[in-house]
């Protein structure tokens, strides 16, 4: 047991953290694991690697990965806020990178020296939209909205050149949550609201690919030449069909052999076939537990900085699980979105750790003054 | 801070001043709206995760699609009832069966999969099957029925979205033997003509479609009217014939006089049941229900006894037969012309076109119309068969109708109608409809209705009889069993006119004659005249043959004893009123 008596920067991170995210992130990590024996062999047997390799890769991954997440969880907001600038300047640098020296995988460039840079964009972003609202609400003399507003278009633009609309569409989303918390006026969320309709719509108009993805999922027969390609999305719909309540039972799953990603995008399809729906469920309900737990915690932190960011961060996990979900239940065209800690995928589980981190580290119980500060005062007076 | 209050306070600040404070306000962001924003958007996660949820509900309650075939069209061969002869024969049975399918979503490589299975079945075309195989269907069949041996080899190929189903296929042990009657079914055991599809009629399709899965243990047989072995004998007899005599076709059947049950029945050409090939070819249709001809000479038996029925004509009336009936520019002829006036049973017997023309003349058109509609000549014939047919009734039925009606040209209607009615002139009066189902007596009468006194039919009987000692119907008079019969050649309408070179021919026959149990009836389609029949074509040298064959042959099948004495009293009520029965040959005609 840790000490509560003896102070140490251990000690202090031990009796702070929100116990409650770091279990429901525990309990996602290892359920990632067992639904990854389930989802990637078929995909490492076509591939011809052998029969575990993204199993043992996930957990290469993960070491780094939890290494990265509690060390970012012992960062103060002051620190968070500085890391959060530095990898802003240099995710940003590298997705503009992308579209010069980006490696093209499935008709976009959105991989550079081996990294997808927009994952470590997405926290980065968040971070400094939540300090620049939270100044902006603070203190009248800082530009705070008007730097969060600059913020975004900055941000996304090279996202949107990528093209990578499921990112742009995630930080948007969660840009437009902070914004709407920082007590914006009801006139620019529907005018927020109604810019973000006509960017979907305009990407609807002059993305040829966003166009497409869009048509199929509306009407899947007019959309293709011939034969509509709605093969990802029926096989998904129909794993979880053929799954029904109860599952196949582990490794007893036959349409994840011709899901396609069924080890990163389409896991939660797998799950479903071998799983069953009330698996499902409950996957669904982690998530939601935690984002809901990272709202409380963030209406209840004093701290303006610390509750934007602990809201913005858990809006980017919650949304993207959401969208993921909903996409592998036919509720949305695909977007190409991975399932947070249960997908396979190494830039995008460190990344993850990351905002996570961050996360933990803002939610971090503190006194309403810094300690230091306090132990100074009280040894001036005395 | 809300626009609400920066816009109650500019009132009182100047103009310039109010303006910017109110663009502050809408730019301004307050932390005091956080927390109930943050609740906000906590609520709208709740949605979106409770949405996310009740989609996976919805889909929890979706049918998986590989359980929904039994509830779409491609229904697993059902089980059908077995069909039994009247003496318990089998003649259609369910036979336990293996079938190959294949779900294509679950296959993985479907290249891989075409290959083993066409290399196990290699009757299945592997174009074909890499076709279905690539479908999106959730349920192809692969192979209907397979051999025990194959089934072995496809378990065995392990191949995951391949499996292989309990059916039940359809056996006739007969062969072709009564084919027209049992009908046949198509590859899911569901019937498709004849009794098989009657039986699917009386309810069966609608258990299956219910989903009740029916063993044959639950289904109770169905016993029909037909003999299996008299059906041999009658189809070996009549492909005998119609090879024999090069005929196009050829149908006969024996029907039980006092039930109405249809004994025996083929038609050829006919098919094997458990081979159904290309059933639209019109040469294979069942010629006693489906075919509708012209009887000829047959019809003469119902002329001639809505004559004596009437009272108007008795067995002594003369008609006159001295020359041609003339009828506008049409004339009538005798065949076995003998210019003179003719007694009734000379008519008959001479099978006189102008006897029989001038009896129906003098019962007028509308009660001949009358009799005929009673005799159940003018509307379709149902029976338990779905196939059947309309008879072909001339559309204004003038006097020449009648005449030419009389003699059994100008109306055509299918064979076994014509039987209904002649069975009822043979059976003392009663007609009943054709049955192709096991029935009694008894029953039979309960729907019987008397169209004809009992005297006319004895008078039929010794006509009959009378035909076969001298008239036309000599060929069959086989010794022993006391045959009646009646000879119909009609000429075949060809480009609108009477050809005549082909004939259909069509022979009547009843056994015993006093006491009457089976008619017998045989038609051909353009039969060709051979050498020894002298080169005549007409009933009497090939349908008569073959009948006279058939009563030979079904007789002791049939349980009909040969008598080998003359019965003493063959006709008691004719002979209360005068008539003997001429027991000796005497002369007549070759047969008309």
């Amino acid at each position: 047991m840790i000490s509560r008596a003896e102070r140490s920067t251990f000690s202090d991170w031990a009796w702070t953290i929100d116990r409650w995210l770091i279990a429901g992130v525990a309990l996602l990590i290892v359920c990632g694991l067992v639904f990854a024996m389930a989802g990637s062999p078929p995909v490492a047997e076509r591939l011809h690697l052998s029969t575990f390799y993204f199993v043992h890769r996930q957990v290469l991954y993960l070491a780094p990965a939890i290494i990265v997440m509690f060390g970012v969880s012992f960062l103060t907001p002051r620190h968070v806020r500085r890391a959060a600038v530095v990898l802003w300047i240099v995710s940003l640098a590298l997705v503009v990178g992308t579209l010069f020296f980006g490696q093209e995988v499935k008709g976009a460039k959105r991989w550079i020296f081996g990294v997808q840079p927009s994952e470590f964009l997405k926290p980065a972003f968040v971070i400094m939209a939540a300090w620049a609202f939270s100044e902006g609400a603070k203190r009248k003399d800082v530009p705070g909205s008007l730097l969060a507003l600059a913020l975004l278009p900055v941000t996304v633009a090279p996202l949107v050149l990528q093209p990578d609309i499921g990112q742009t569409l995630l930080i948007s989303l969660v840009w437009a949550g902070l914004l709407f918390m920082a007590g914006i006026h009801w006139l620019w969320i529907f005018g927020v609201g109604g810019v973000g309709v006509v960017g979907a719509v305009a990407a609807y108009k002059f993305l040829p690919h966003v166009h497409a993805r869009v048509t199929r999922f509306l009407d899947p027969q007019a959309a293709g030449q011939g034969v509509a390609d709605t093969f990802q999305a029926d096989t998904a719909l129909y794993s979880f069909i053929s799954g029904s309540w109860f599952g196949k039972g582990p490794g007893e799953g036959t349409l994840k052999r011709i899901l396609p990603d069924a080890h990163t995008d389409t896991i939660f399809a797998v799950i479903g076939e071998e799983f069953g729906l009330f698996v499902c469920m409950g996957v669904a309900a982690i998530y939601g537990l935690i984002v809901l737990r990272g709202l409380y915690s963030a209406s209840r932190n004093e701290d303006a900085f610390c509750a934007f960011a602990t809201a913005g961060l858990v809006m980017l996990f919650g949304l993207q699980a959401a969208i993921n979900m909903a996409v592998n239940l036919q509720l949305m065209p695909s977007k190409g979105m991975t399932l947070p800690f249960i997908s396979y995928g190494g830039s995008s589980l460190i990344s993850l750790a990351l905002g996570f981190g961050f996360l933990l580290a803002v939610t971090r119980r503190r006194p309403h003054i810094e300690p230091i500060v306090e132990a100074s005062v009280m040894e001036a007076r005395a | 801070m809300t626009a609400a209050d920066t816009v109650t306070r500019d009132a009182s600040k100047g103009s310039k001043k109010g303006l910017r404070r109110r663009l502050d306000g809408l730019f301004s962001t307050s932390l005091g709206k956080t927390g109930a924003r943050m609740r906000m958007v906590a609520a709208g996660f709740v949605c979106l995760y409770v949405g996310i949820g009740a989609r996976l509900v919805v889909i929890g309650f979706k049918p998986d699609p590989t359980t929904m075939r039994r509830a779409s069209g491609e229904t697993i061969a059902a089980s059908r009832p077995d069909v039994l002869d009247r003496n318990g024969e089998i003649l259609a049975t369910d036979v336990k069966t293996v079938s190959v399918f294949a779900e294509p979503r679950r296959l993985i490589d479907k290249d891989e999969a075409t290959e083993l299975l066409t290399a196990v079945l290699p009757n299945v075309d592997a174009r074909d099957l890499r076709d279905k195989l690539a479908s999106k269907k959730g349920f192809v069949w692969v192979k209907r029925s397979v051999t025990p041996k194959q089934r072995d080899e496809v378990f065995h190929l392990g191949l995951p979205g391949v499996g292989l189903a309990p059916e039940n296929k359809r056996v006739y042990p007969n062969g072709p033997a009564g084919a027209h009657v049992l009908g046949y079914v198509n590859i899911d055991n569901g019937g498709i003509a004849g009794i098989e599809k009657y039986i699917d009629g009386q309810g069966l399709a609608d258990l299956h479609d219910a989903g009740f899965s029916l063993t044959p243990e639950d289904l109770k047989p169905i016993s029909l009217s037909i003999d299996i072995k008299a059906t041999h004998a009658v189809r070996d007899e009549l492909e005998k014939g119609v090879t024999h005599y090069k005929a196009k076709a050829g149908a006969a059947a024996i029907m039980d006089v006092d039930t109405g049950e249809v004994i025996a029945l083929a038609s050829l050409p006919d098919y094997d049941p458990n081979m159904p090939g290309d059933m639209r070819d019109p040469s294979i249709i069942n010629r006693m229900n489906v075919g509708v001809y012209e009887m000829g000479s047959t019809f003469k038996a119902l002329t001639i006894a809505m004559a004596l029925d009437s009272g108007k004509v008795n067995l002594g009336s003369r008609l006159d037969a001295r020359g041609a009936l003339s009828f506008g520019r049409f004339r009538i002829h005798d065949y076995h012309a003998q210019n003179r006036a003719l007694t009734v049973p000379e008519v008959f017997t001479y099978s006189s076109n102008i006897g029989t023309a001038r009896m129906a003349l003098g019962q007028g058109v509308e009660r001949h119309k009358a009799f005929l509609r009673k005799m159940g000549q003018l509307s379709r014939m149902r029976t338990e068969l779905p196939e059947s047919a309309e008879p072909i009734v001339p559309k204004n039925w003038g006097e020449l109708n009648t005449m030419t009606i009389a003699f059994g040209h100008g109306l055509a209607v299918a064979p076994l109608q014509a039987m209904m009615a002649v069975s009822a002139l043979m059976n003392g009066g009663y007609l009943m409809a054709p049955t192709f189902l096991k029935r009694s007596e008894e029953e039979a009468r309960k729907s019987a209705v008397q169209v004809v006194k009992p005297e006319t039919s004895e008078a039929m009987r010794y006509l009959m009889r009378l035909n076969a000692e001298i008239g036309t119907a000599k060929k069959v008079n086989i010794n022993g069993y006391y045959v009646g019969g009646k000879t119909g050649t009609a000429e075949k309408v060809i480009g609108g006119r009477y050809s005549k070179t082909r004939l259909f021919t069509t022979f009547m026959a009843v056994a015993p004659s006093d006491k009457p149990k089976y008619l017998f009836l045989t038609i051909m389609d353009e039969p060709q005249g051979l050498p020894e029949t002298g080169g005549y074509a007409t009933a009497a040298y090939n349908s008569g043959q073959v009948t006279a064959q058939i009563i030979e042959r079904v007789g002791p099948l049939l349980g009909l004893p040969p008598r080998f004495e003359l019965p003493t009293q063959p006709f008691p009520l004719l002979a209360r009123l005068g008539y003997g029965i001429a027991n000796s040959p005497a002369h007549g005609g070759g047969g008309h």
